[in-house]
């Protein structure tokens, strides 16, 4: 335990100076930066224009179903991983389940691929 | 306290406010970034129990994914702000009442909560040492032989929920034209245009 916790350090600290840093740099941006706001200078800029409408608009639900496509074969690659990092140890009842569980998932790729949902229109 | 349990404390603060905070902000959007901080947080701490591949499934299915699903949910929601900001004082109470109650449930759960003797070792029993073999391939070992056909049900979940989104969210759009490259391949140039004779001062 004591040696994976070890492993795992180096992200540990990794992580910690990244958040730091960017705490760092927002709060010192907040405390020692100069504001002296004023109406022109806040306004849009030369190129810059306001805002036509409210970003919170109802866009296109294939969006939604690229999205979930994703997921689902995020979810089968995870399920994989176990499974090529103990390849060398499963039974063959483990390689043919895992080929059976690619073969429905195989099913709804061919599916998913007839019915166009990959393309866009 | 050695590192392990300053990062204990670390993440869990972290996740703890990192929830809150999903509750109590105004935007939605910002809400889903915190639900992301609160994954990564919860992540830290199962690397912390030793559990490093659920750690590393949740960065990876629930950052990447389901909180990217989030998003565009979120997004859909045609919700104005500027309405919602009465409604908190409303509902106040309503959600206090509920949180005592689940507080008092899980009060009650825990403080009946009594260990059998044997249940650690019960609990050993079925996983690998964690000493001996790195928790992946422990995993490996059990999911794909011991536990098939709980392993079969999650694909066969997966393909029904693959075919369900399709079904809901798929339509046909009759408005567009489409580039067919195999109908344009397979088109016969010698059908597509026909020569006609015709005799001059005549017409067709």
């Amino acid at each position: 335990m004591d040696d994976l916790l070890r492993e795992f350090l180096p992200i540990l600290i990794l992580t910690a100076l990244a958040g730091g840093l960017g705490l760092v740099l927002m709060l010192s941006a907040i405390v020692i930066a100069v504001r002296n706001p004023d109406p022109e200078k806040v306004s849009a800029y030369e190129c810059g224009f306001n805002a036509f409408d409210d970003a919170r608009m109802k866009f296109e639900v294939r969006f939604y179903l690229v999205s979930i496509l994703f997921i689902i074969f995020d979810l089968e690659v995870a399920f994989l991983f176990p499974w090529a990092v103990a390849f060398g140890e499963v039974s063959m009842t483990a390689f043919w389940s895992m080929m059976a569980f690619l073969g429905v998932l195989t099913v709804g790729f061919a599916y998913e691929w007839k019915k166009g949902a990959l393309e866009w229109q | 306290m050695s590192i392990a349990d300053l990062a204990f404390y670390a993440f869990a603060i972290m996740g703890v406010s990192a929830a809150v905070l999903v509750v109590m902000s105004r935007n939605m959007v910002h809400a889903v970034l915190w639900l992301i901080l609160t994954f990564l947080s919860s992540a830290g701490l199962f690397v912390l129990l030793g559990a490093e591949f659920v750690a590393m499934l949740l960065i990876i299915v629930y950052v990447g994914a389901v909180a990217v699903l989030f998003l565009f949910v979120v997004m859909m929601l045609d919700v104005d702000f500027e309405a919602l900001k009465g409604e908190v004082a409303r509902y106040m109470p309503l959600a206090l009442l509920m949180g005592i109650i689940i507080l008092l449930q899980l009060s009650l759960g825990i403080g009946a909560w009594i260990e059998a003797d044997t249940a650690r070792e019960l609990r050993q029993a079925v996983t690998p040492d964690p000493l001996q073999i790195e928790n992946t391939r422990a995993l490996g070992l059990l999911i794909y032989d011991k536990y098939l056909y709980l392993f079969q049900i999650a694909g066969l979940i997966l393909l029904v929920a693959m075919i369900g989104a399709i079904v809901l969210t798929l339509r046909e759009r009759k408005d567009v034209k489409r580039q067919n490259v195999l109908h344009q391949m397979w088109r016969d140039p010698a059908e597509a245009m026909e020569l006609k004779d015709v005799k001059p001062g005549q017409g067709l």
